[in-house]
């Protein structure tokens, strides 16, 4: 398996095979000794070297983050080979989703179809918990599409609206 | 004593007194909301029954209801747990109408602390210092003016049914004190439907310390030392710990033995706390008395080896104080974090789902309350505090180490919480060292995080980019466990348990 792995802008090609059940890694072409045990679902224990390591994957929406110990990552991982990769990444540059953080209701509309957004305008306000949180939008743009009304109950991750 | 109670709770507190029931060989009885079926402490129960929908005021707050399903269970008495009924008279005179033991104080002394100007009239006429300004509501603005030229400012108007920072103003110059009293007023008219006002001198960043109290229906009453709670956010605490750091064994004999005032002043039963605000040079005034358990009881428990619930329970039963003032002893330090289902990278916002992921941390000097587990999808409906994480050690020292330790051992994947905060706290020279008071936790976060939400270290993202690459070659093989990860020992894994289903299914039709 080789995969294109971005981190925070920065990318790296992953190699991964497992001959007779052990793992071989080379990571940007560098050969890389590797042991893995998966301790329990989405927990892997890990030994590059001799040092140990405790990963964590976790789903989060549509997103997966990695955490070593108590830090944090958010790669991307793309199969060149893989034909949903390659349409995921054209989506990019279309139109963005404005999608919930959080299990809630919709409280308020701020914007209607049509409107001009700029980048970072609260378009729709979630309410969780008694607090009330505005969901911006990732772009300057028109919204082209409200997909939720006022006092709908929406989940993480729901798109809420289109902007173009 | 009692042969079973309802807890009129729900989260960790329903769990504790729970478990305090069980180890007093009680049978405990849960009331549940539509959306809490599958709450922990419904799993934890002897009993448990649905009380309505998600809204508080139509189950946990329906006085009716939880008197109903005391009656069809046959609870001899109710733990309120706190919040939620846990400070309302009403609830309190209906339980002993209705012949059914209220885990707490009288309707009577509930009544007299729980309004902030009644308790500082109770104040005034016994003795004890409260911070300079009104002990009744304010009648006019010109009194208003009045009052604070004579204390001077800055100066704060506060609700006398306030909490939680609903009606509080702080006032630094004359020229704002007309507005302030208006919205303050209106405020406290909408949150608790009484715009009764009152002022006070501002202590500008004090400490926040509360004194624990107890007293048996014998007129025996005790204090077990302090806590330190000056660590807040929008008025709500954060991190407790016991002892406090700046409080020495004088200091906390004057304390107690004011907070011991103040309860038998109040004719005050069972468990309470006596609030306190301290000024730099370490003079306290009386703030307020919660009539209930408090969330952060157990750093008390534990540097006292008393269990607070067991004795609540025993007081209510009737028992007497099983020690005297001289047997309570302070011993060691703990550390209380309130764990939050809040998104740090969205300024705290509340953030309720499902737990796809739980560790949880362990090892000496833990203590872990949880009303959490893996699988839970945490409502949207109700406060989000889903934790405590307690730590205790010999000394402050001890008690931090073993803390920042069991936060890093502590995982909880699916939403998002605060712990990452804690690690920040712990972490802070002016916390190391108690340089503390309410204003700290809002200086910190003005601060700049050094910790970026997403990280950048070069050895962590190549090992993230290692396991990245694994877990997409697993899939969904990485559902199994115990194994070497292995997209073949999974496999062989999967077929090992189908034979044992083989096997069980054999056995069932012979």
């Amino acid at each position: 398996m080789t995969y294109e792995i971005s981190i925070q802008g920065k990318n790296y090609r992953l190699e991964l095979s497992q001959p007779e059940g052990r793992w071989s890694c080379r990571l940007n072409g560098r050969e890389i000794e590797v042991d893995a045990v998966l301790a329990r679902p989405n927990v892997l224990s890990l030994r590059i070297g001799n040092k140990a390591y405790e990963v964590k994957c976790e789903h989060v929406a549509s997103d997966v983050h990695i955490w070593v110990g108590s830090q944090r990552f958010a790669p991307e991982v793309r199969d060149p080979r893989s034909l949903r990769s390659r349409s995921h990444a054209a989506d990019e540059q279309g139109p963005r989703k404005l999608t919930a953080p959080m299990p809630g209701k919709v409280v308020r509309i701020l914007l209607a179809q049509g409107a001009e957004v700029e980048a970072g305008a609260g378009v729709v306000v979630v309410e969780a918990m008694k607090m009330q949180n505005e969901v911006k939008s990732p772009k300057k743009g028109t919204i082209q599409k409200i997909l939720v009304s006022e006092g709908a109950a929406v989940s993480a991750g729901d798109v809420l609206a289109i902007v173009e | 004593m009692f042969k079973k109670i309802l807890i009129a709770n729900r989260g960790e507190i329903a769990v504790r007194v729970i478990r305090a029931c069980h180890e007093m060989g009680i049978a405990a009885v849960a009331v549940y909301s539509d959306v809490d079926r599958a709450a922990l402490h419904v799993r934890k129960a002897d009993e448990a029954y649905p009380i309505g929908p998600a809204a508080a005021s139509e189950s946990y707050l329906n006085i009716q209801k939880i008197l109903d399903v005391a009656a069809r269970s046959g609870a001899d008495a109710i733990h309120p747990g706190y919040g939620f009924l846990s400070e309302n008279a009403n609830f309190a005179r209906a339980c002993t109408e209705a012949g059914i033991k209220f885990i707490g104080p009288t309707a009577a002394a509930m009544d007299a602390m729980g309004s902030k100007t009644r308790a500082r009239q109770a104040m005034e006429r016994v003795g004890v210092a409260f911070v300079p300004g009104t002990s009744r509501g304010l009648e006019s603005f010109e009194q208003a003016q009045q009052v604070a030229e004579q204390v001077g400012y800055p100066v704060m108007l506060k609700a006398a049914a306030g909490g939680g920072g609903k009606g509080m103003r702080l006032v630094h110059a004359a020229e704002d004190l007309k507005s302030a009293l208006e919205s303050a007023r209106s405020e406290a008219e909408r949150a608790f439907g009484d715009g009764e006002v009152y002022i006070e001198k501002a202590i500008i960043n004090p400490r926040h310390i509360e004194m624990q109290v107890l007293a048996d229906e014998h007129g025996n009453t005790v204090y077990l030392g302090e806590r330190e709670c000056s660590l807040q956010r929008r008025h709500q605490k954060v991190v407790e710990e016991a002892p406090s750091p700046v409080v020495d064994p004088d200091m906390r004999r004057r304390m107690g033995e004011i907070a011991v005032r103040v309860a038998q002043a109040a004719g005050y039963t069972n468990a309470g706390t006596v609030e306190f605000l301290v000024d730099q040079e370490k003079n306290f005034y009386f703030l307020e008395m919660n009539t209930r358990l408090q969330v952060e009881h157990p750093v008390t428990e534990l540097i006292t080896g008393l269990d607070l619930v067991h004795l609540q329970i025993r007081i209510a039963n009737g028992e007497r104080l099983p020690f005297t003032q001289d047997d309570v002893k302070v011993r060691g330090h703990a550390i209380e974090c309130r764990i939050y289902a809040e998104d740090p990278d969205n300024n705290y916002f509340p953030s309720p789902g499902k737990i796809t992921l739980l560790l949880l941390p362990s090892g000496p000097g833990i203590r872990s309350d949880s009303g959490m587990y893996e699988g839970w999808t945490v409502p949207m409906d109700y406060d989000p505090l889903l934790a405590k994480l307690i730590g205790y050690g010999t000394d402050r020292d001890q008690a931090i180490g073993r803390l920042t330790r069991a936060l890093n051992e502590y995982f909880v994947g699916g939403i998002r919480t605060n712990i990452s905060l804690f690690r920040r706290i712990l972490n802070h020279p002016d916390f190391r060292s108690a340089k503390i008071d309410t204003g700290f936790l809002d200086r910190m976060l003005k601060q700049k995080n050094e910790q970026p939400d997403f990280q950048a270290d070069a050895e962590a993202t190549e090992v993230a980019v290692i396991a990245a690459g694994m877990f997409a070659t697993l899939g969904s093989a990485a559902a199994g466990a115990g194994e070497r990860a292995t997209r073949d020992g999974a496999s062989v894994n999967a077929e090992a348990s189908s034979n044992w289903r083989v096997a069980a299914r054999r056995e069932a039709l012979r």
